[in-house]
């Protein structure tokens, strides 16, 4: 049984805002409901986090836990081309960084997600 | 009985509403007043007019907004604090009271004034000093863009901020100081909070950090739940009703749009936020992961629980130097294939640039519905309606930018088709600015405060 998973979708269980530090950019990412949140401390990962962004940062990405706000809070080192004024991007100050946050995908055991009632995007086979 | 202060955030950044500072001060009961002009950008273009004119170089909308709360905060006994000041302190006080005066308060207003964070005239010496001023995020030494640099300000805490208040000051006007110091400086006016009272200023900067982006912490801006965010064609601005223990209300005036809920707080919390367990000022460093929030009602939240440990030696000095020019321009597409035609357009151009013999530090390319603010993650945007293609470059060679300039609207007869959007005309070369955080040993910024009136 635990070996079924369904797919949850970040923007489903979570809220964001982003804005700049020199040539990152920080992530903070609230959980909508405060038993919702060890579920971001284990699916969102710093790595899981640096996989999802790609390209579209230069360098590593920094973690911490804020455990009395139910809220992670990222660094994406290297996501403004240089900063705001030297950055030629439309979101030169990261301010929408969080919204791409907000298109993760989670994979997560069917009867969690059962017992905690999280929205689920779609099921996916039994592996 | 405990005291309560109330502190009123009326401005977010040079640019905010120009109602907002009224509405505080008419909408209901404040103390204080705080209004925040100043983002690293500024301190640069304020620096550039005032090498202009050595009258200018301060945030002009900050005497409008004195302007419309005089009667309120005359007849109410209202302050104000304002980073406004920006490069030229003493001009912005003087245009201060002379539209005092024409508004017919002469004399019934004192300014305080905080100079000493403007350390572009000691640079040479403090270099010499020893004081090397080295990039916080990449070590290099500051003499490698010397002679390019066009403001150095050093961040200052809420001290000097505390002393014009002690002496009377109705309106303090500084440059630039930490935007929490706004806040801040009030409360240890009023609490007598002293400069080890760790949680009490901890408490402070959070209050600060609450305040200082405007009504980003009353609803706007804010995600959750953003369809049901009334009225946020008349948002209220928040305000801190802090005790002297350190915790405080954030609500707003009644009858206001906008929503503070613990959503809303908690959105501009994780705001720009670094490290959470050190969030450094000249006054405290914060422990942001020790802040409790909680609903206290409705459009209030209360905030309490914080902790704060000493300040460190050192002050951030922001540096602006001169770094080349850019120019960004764009062209919109229409479907049918859309975005495969703004792509064609994007092949041409970068062909035409090589054909010049071009050289730039950067050249991108986005596609605005397609994919600019989320790359990869968004999709190949085959089916999008529109794209509008936007392309920039960037490097020392003034001329060749302005080249570049040129480049894009023969696109419109010579490139693809189902083009649009180029009413804009071509795109301006603008002189690009660069930061250079710093850090300076505390000891060598002395700070200076006059009350006039």
């Amino acid at each position: 049984m635990s070996a079924h998973t369904v797919q949850v979708r970040l923007l489903d269980i979570a809220h964001t805002r982003s804005g700049d530090k020199g040539d990152m950019a920080n992530c903070g990412v609230i959980a909508l409901k405060p038993e919702w949140y060890p579920v971001l401390v284990r699916e969102l990962t710093a790595d899981r986090v640096r996989q999802h962004y790609g390209a579209l940062i230069s360098g590593a990405v920094e973690r911490f836990e804020l455990p009395n706000l139910n809220a992670l809070n990222f660094l994406l080192h290297g996501a403004l081309d240089g900063g705001g004024t030297l950055s030629l991007k439309t979101d030169a100050q990261g301010k929408v960084v969080s919204t791409a946050m907000l298109r993760m995908v989670l994979s997560i055991p069917a009867d969690e997600a059962a017992t905690l009632g999280l929205p689920i995007h779609a099921p996916v086979n039994a592996s | 009985m405990t005291r309560t202060v109330r502190v009123a955030s009326g401005q977010g950044f040079w640019g905010d509403s120009l109602d907002a500072p009224r509405q505080q001060v008419e909408g209901g009961p404040i103390d204080y007043l705080m209004l925040d002009y100043l983002a690293e950008v500024t301190m640069s273009i304020l620096q550039k007019q005032k090498e202009r004119d050595p009258a200018m170089g301060y945030a002009r909308d900050f005497i409008g907004a004195i302007e419309s709360v005089l009667p309120g905060i005359v007849e109410r006994g209202v302050k104000v604090i304002a980073n406004a000041g920006g490069v030229n302190p003493v001009a912005c006080a003087q245009a201060l009271v002379a539209a005092i005066a024409k508004a017919g308060h002469a004399g019934k207003v004192k300014i305080g004034v905080v100079t000493g964070d403007d350390l572009l005239p000691r640079l040479d010496e403090l270099l010499a000093a020893g004081h090397e001023l080295k990039h916080m995020e990449t070590g290099a030494p500051l003499s490698s863009v010397r002679s390019r640099v066009l403001s150095a300000n050093a961040y200052i805490g809420s001290t000097p901020i505390v002393q014009a208040l002690q002496q009377g000051a109705q309106i303090v006007v500084t440059g630039r100081s930490t935007d929490t110091a706004l806040t801040m400086a009030p409360l240890r006016h009023e609490f007598g909070w002293g400069s080890e009272s760790w949680d009490q200023l901890a408490a402070g900067i959070v209050a600060g950090h609450i305040l200082e982006c405007g009504a980003q912490s009353s609803g706007g801006n804010c995600l959750y739940d953003w369809r049901n965010i009334p009225d946020l064609a008349n948002i209220g601005y928040p305000i801190a009703e802090v005790q002297g223990d350190g915790s405080f209300v954030i609500t707003k005036h009644p009858g206001t749009g906008g929503r503070v809920n613990v959503p809303s707080v908690t959105e501009q919390l994780v705001y720009e936020m670094g490290d959470p367990h050190a969030y450094i000022t000249p006054d405290v460093v914060a422990d942001f992961t020790s802040i409790r929030v909680a609903s206290d009602g409705e459009n209030r939240v209360r905030v309490h629980g914080i902790t704060g440990g000493p300040a460190t030696p050192f002050l951030k000095v922001s540096i602006a130097y001169r770094a080349g020019y850019k120019a960004v321009g764009s062209l919109v597409y229409a479907w049918p294939d859309a975005m495969e035609k703004a792509q064609m357009a994007d092949r041409i151009l970068r062909e035409r640039l090589d054909r010049l013999g071009l050289r730039f530090d950067q050249v991108l390319s986005e596609f605005v519905g397609a994919n600019a603010t989320h790359g990869h993650l968004a999709g190949d945007g085959r089916e999008a309606p529109e794209v509008q293609f936007r392309v920039g470059v960037r490097g020392d060679d003034r001329a060749s930018v302005e080249r570049f300039t040129r480049e894009i609207a023969p696109l419109v007869l010579n490139g693809p088709p189902s083009v649009t959007g180029f009413a804009g005309g071509r795109p301006k070369v603008e002189e690009v600015i660069a930061y250079w955080p710093a850090l300076i040993d505390k000891r060598v910024v002395t700070t200076q405060v006059e009350v006039v009136s």
